[in-house]
């Protein structure tokens, strides 16, 4: 169906952006255009999805290139919907909460923040509604650079330094995804995604297959799979709404999305089932689960923490990508919303209370859950979700990935079965002494009438979008259907596996 | 005879006669020069854009000066090869002296300025002739004009530009006396100096010493003026002194028409079958290219003078062009690219020279570390900067990007692996270094210079004259790039393939 709406989709924060900047001395107006770009995107997006459930296709083509059987348009299928959804809908609770953060804090250059903001999340929707790599890439090229201003923001050389360590990662990772894209045109004559694979593409020799398997997943180090990952928990001097939508949504699934697109519409199952490849690619998600975890429990700054964990969730998705079974790919695509989702409300958490009382280490936040109770209540839905348990809507993704693992059969499905069960109960490890000092101990040196016991949140514009987001991710635990999520997910699968 | 066929001709001889009208009109006034330049620049700019739809619509358009036929008479062709490359130089002249207009008087005294104006008309008239002429010797005489005012236009600023105006002096004229000494041996066996002439009778004499020698010559002799590493031993100084229009020229232009000299020599007068096979240049020629990739880079990541590094750049940019030229054998993607990179470095150097230009001018500033708070105090030029660094680094959607792409579809292509990682790694290469630039510019604040830097009080603000060049140029960085993208410029890219008789269309 030829439709335009992927196209006004992707100008609502274009147009936004170019507002900004002449509006940069009248800071409501200023925010109040990125408000409206955000709710407009994303009601654009959503409006999108009821076709897709039907089993269409919206395909816009902006414009053909030079090179033959190539073009650069949108092609909105059901897994990149998902991913769609997804950003656009955290881009209007993260706007809120940027604005009350951004002001409380009274941070220099919001313009500048809110201009890249816009552009960043124009490349996450952009990818996601990508209809093939060549348009992917362009997107892909927009998040890095966009995203750069928002982590060196504080301008201290320390900021400086993880910024160059990002772009040091990121910037290498776009050449191998270049190179990767360009051989795959030059081996399959297009660069479409289609379900199942691009067919020419079985062809090729294994060892370019092989090459080019790496080379995207080189690429898409944006996904932070270990050992390339470091730049991430660097990346994290950042302010923490830039933490929360960029490095727990918008570029870390950006790259897990172009691993699931590559291993699901580029080289296909089958030749990743042929080839071997998807042990490889299930091993190092394995080896990144559990590592990520172990590097968590040892991280006393809560936004570290959070990175690492982040890192060990991204490769859960990974894994659902690689284990190649229905339920494991459908535990993959749920996955992307639902951690998106209680991954935003940790760090929100983590911000609001930076706010509130400008701490940021775990060790200095004993009985906080006293003075912040929405805030703690919030954090601690998020973190029960990370771990799996019901009833937030983590419980449903792992699920899926476990029935996924146990379809496998063979021995390497139970090993990941038990990777996937390790990795959940080290959660549980390094989040719940988190909960357990903000609620049940005593700050340290507490001198008892010094009001630290009272209630003192962080202002409404923080607290309100993650009380929001915390309740969604027990929304979808009930209901996984909200946004059309779930039917989504099934859409995809059906696409990628043939009927239902 | 259609009207628009005296276009070419036109444009070369009232550029030159307008060139010493402004001279004489400088006496009386020592403003009207500019003007005279940028309204007859701005006429030839229409008139090119006709050639190139003629071309285009009709076909090559071939011109005897009066009426002589060739190979007697000097014969003036233009296909849609030098149809492209004339708007393109056309369009970059008037902008340049559009900045110019503001740039000149702090860089250059003012009774000095008509003359100034007469030699860059001057020299805009032999980029002109070197475009459009079909006959080698005339070529040549273009060739001396655009090079002989060259040196002087470097070194009107006198002070320190005087020297490296002498090093281009001595590198330039071995250059151009051993592009005649190569074109008088190839006459010596064909005797004809007509291009269209001389590729008939090449063939037959292919084997012949004098020939190879001759070409050999010429060869070299161009790639000193296009300074091709590592014949670039002139230019940094020259790009780092000179007055910053004519680096912007220089940058852009002046070196494109240079290597559309050779471009010329490999594919109209010779032809791919010589290079590749009794020559054997091709492959050599790409892993100079790769050479000069990698080395200017290197070489950009050391200075620490904008200009300097700026100037590099150029060099490893160069080897872009010339990459696309090495890999043309093999793929017609080849030969895309390099047509393409030709504008795109045109209009992103360019840019980023003008950019440079303007921070010496308001805030006295040549060195990369002094660039704190440069973004606050020109926000225009600052942004016109970074879209033309990306456009380096070949960030889409900007041009950059675009020839990147082309560029490593050939080496693919072409099979030849090797240049693909030479490429992406020149693309980090440049990243390095662009991006040292804007993080001063943007982000580097160090407590306590901040105070300082506030206290010597900014400079007058830019005049209008020299941010819009500059702004429209790194807009077309943009646009421009995104019309790579598409499929509008097919038209003109098979016509510049077939009339370079590459045989082949894409």
């Amino acid at each position: 169906m030829e439709l335009m709406t992927p196209l006004f989709a992707i100008l609502c924060p274009a147009i936004a952006a170019a507002l900004i900047l002449p509006s940069r001395n009248h800071p409501n107006i200023r925010e109040g255009w990125t408000i409206a770009a955000s709710v407009t995107m994303f009601l654009l997006v959503l409006s999108m999805a009821p076709v897709i459930v039907k089993g269409d296709t919206i395909r816009y083509v902006l414009f053909q290139s030079m090179f033959e059987d190539i073009y650069i348009g949108f092609k909105v299928d059901a897994f990149g919907e998902i991913f769609a959804i997804t950003a656009s809908s955290l881009w209007v609770l993260v706007s809120i909460y940027s604005i009350g953060y951004m002001r409380t804090l009274n941070e220099h250059a919001q313009t500048r923040y809110f201009f890249s903001f816009c552009f960043a999340i124009l490349g996450a929707v952009g990818v996601a509604l990508s209809a093939n790599l060549v348009t992917l890439f362009i997107f892909f090229e927009i998040i890095t650079i966009s995203t750069y201003p928002l982590v060196i923001h504080e301008q201290t050389p320390e900021a400086l330094r993880a910024g160059h360590k990002y772009l040091a990662y990121l910037m290498p990772a776009g050449a191998f995804l270049l190179f990767g894209i360009m051989t795959t045109y030059y081996l399959a004559g297009t660069t479409d995604f289609a379900p199942g694979g691009i067919k020419s593409l079985a062809n090729a020799s294994p060892v370019i297959i092989t090459v080019l398997f790496f080379a995207f997943l080189l690429g898409f180090m944006k996904a932070a799979w270990m050992p390339f990952h470091s730049w991430l928990p660097t990346a994290m001097i950042a302010p923490s709404p830039v933490s929360a939508l960029l490095h727990a949504v918008a570029v870390v699934k950006a790259g897990v999305f172009g691993i699931v697109r590559i291993v699901g519409y580029v080289i296909g199952m089958d030749l990743m089932h042929e080839l071997g490849l998807w042990l490889i690619l299930a091993g190092i998600a394995g080896f990144t689960m559990i590592t990520a975890n172990l590097f968590a429990i040892s991280q006393d700054n809560l936004k570290r923490r959070l990175a690492y964990s982040t890192i060990s969730q991204l490769s859960y998705i990974i894994l659902g990508a690689a284990l190649l079974t229905k339920d494991s790919m459908q535990g993959a695509m749920l996955h992307i919303p639902f951690h998106g989702y209680m991954k935003i409300t940790l760090f929100l958490c983590a911000g609001a209370i930076l706010v509130a009382t400008g701490k940021t280490r775990i060790s200095e936040m004993a009985g906080i859950g006293k003075r912040m109770p929405v805030t703690m209540l919030a954090f601690s839905i998020g973190a029960i979700g990370m771990a799996g348990i019901p009833p937030v809507c983590g419980f449903i993704s792992k699920l899926y990935l476990c029935l996924g693992a146990w379809a496998v059969g063979s021995p390497y499905g139970i090993i990941f079965l038990a990777v996937i069960l390790i990795s959940s109960l080290l959660d549980v490890v390094y989040f719940f002494p988190i909960i357990l000092t903000a609620f049940f101990s005593k700050p340290m040196g507490e001198i008892s009438g010094s009001g630290e016991d009272k209630v003192k949140e962080a202002p409404l514009l923080v607290v309100v979008p993650l009380t929001i987001t915390a309740i969604f991710s027990l929304i979808f635990f009930v209901h996984p259907n909200t946004f059309y999520i779930f039917d989504l997910a099934k859409m995809a699968i059906s696409d990628l596996f043939g009927g239902v | 005879m259609l009207l628009v066929e005296h276009f070419p001709v036109l444009i070369v001889g009232l550029a030159m006669f307008c060139a010493y009208t402004m001279l004489l009109a400088g006496y009386l006034n020592r403003k009207l020069p500019f003007f005279i330049s940028l309204a007859m620049n701005c006429v030839f700019f229409i008139m090119s854009l006709f050639v190139l739809d003629h071309v285009l619509n009709v076909g090559p358009i071939r011109y005897w000066q009066g009426g002589w036929r060739p190979p007697w008479g000097i014969e003036y062709v233009i296909d849609a090869m030098n149809a492209y490359l004339l708007v393109i130089v056309i369009s970059i002249v008037i902008l340049g002296l559009i900045y110019s207009r503001g740039n000149v008087k702090s860089e250059i005294e003012e009774r000095k300025h008509p003359t100034f104006y007469t030699l860059v008309q001057l020299m805009a008239a032999g980029l002109y002739g070197i475009t459009v002429t079909g006959d080698l010797f005339n070529m040549f005489i273009w060739l001396e004009i655009a090079s002989l005012t060259a040196y002087a236009l470097i070194a009107v600023a006198g002070g320190r530009a005087l020297r490296p105006a002498y090093n281009y002096v001595i590198m330039g004229s071995v250059g151009a006396v051993l592009y005649l000494f190569g074109v008088g041996w190839i006459y010596s066996v064909t005797g004809t100096l007509n291009m269209a002439d001389m590729r008939l009778l090449l063939p037959l004499v292919y084997d012949n010493r004098a020939v190879q020698m001759g070409f050999a010559m010429i060869v070299v002799g161009v790639m000193i003026k296009a300074y091709i590493f590592p014949l670039h031993l002139w230019q940094p100084d020259v790009y780092t002194y000179a007055p910053s229009t004519i680096s912007s020229m220089m940058a852009s232009v002046h070196v494109k028409v240079m290597f559309y000299m050779l471009m010329r020599m490999f594919y109209s007068v010779f032809t791919l079958d010589f290079i590749r096979h009794y020559i054997g240049l091709d492959l050599l020629t790409c892993w100079v290219a790769a050479i000069a990739i990698l080395a200017g880079s290197i070489w950009a990541i050391k200075q620490r003078n904008l200009r300097r590094m700026l100037a590099y750049s150029s060099v490893s940019q160069m080897g872009y062009i010339l990459l696309g030229v090495g890999l043309s054998p093999f793929s017609p993607w080849g030969l895309v690219g390099a047509v393409a990179h030709i504008l795109n470095h045109a209009i992103g150097k360019g840019c980023l020279f003008m950019c440079a230009g303007a921070i010496r001018q308001q805030e006295g500033l040549k060195d990369i570390r002094d660039f704190e708070g440069i973004g606050k105090k020109m926000p225009y030029v600052s942004a016109a900067f970074t879209i033309a660094a990306l456009s380096m680094i070949g960030i889409p959607p900007t041009a950059g990007f675009a020839s990147k792409l082309f560029l490593i579809l050939a080496s693919l292509d072409a099979a030849q692996y090797p240049f693909v990682v030479i490429l992406l790694l020149s693309g980090l290469l440049n990243l390095v270094y662009f991006w040292r630039v804007i993080d001063q510019i943007y982000f580097v604040r160090h407590e306590g210079t901040k105070n300082a830097g506030e206290a010597e009080g900014r400079g007058k603000p830019l005049p209008l004259s020299m941010v819009a060049p500059t702004l429209i140029l790194a807009a077309l960085c943009v646009i421009v790039g995104i019309i790579w993208l598409t499929d509008i410029p097919l038209p003109l890219l098979d016509r510049i393939l077939s009339d370079l008789r590459m045989g082949v269309t894409i």
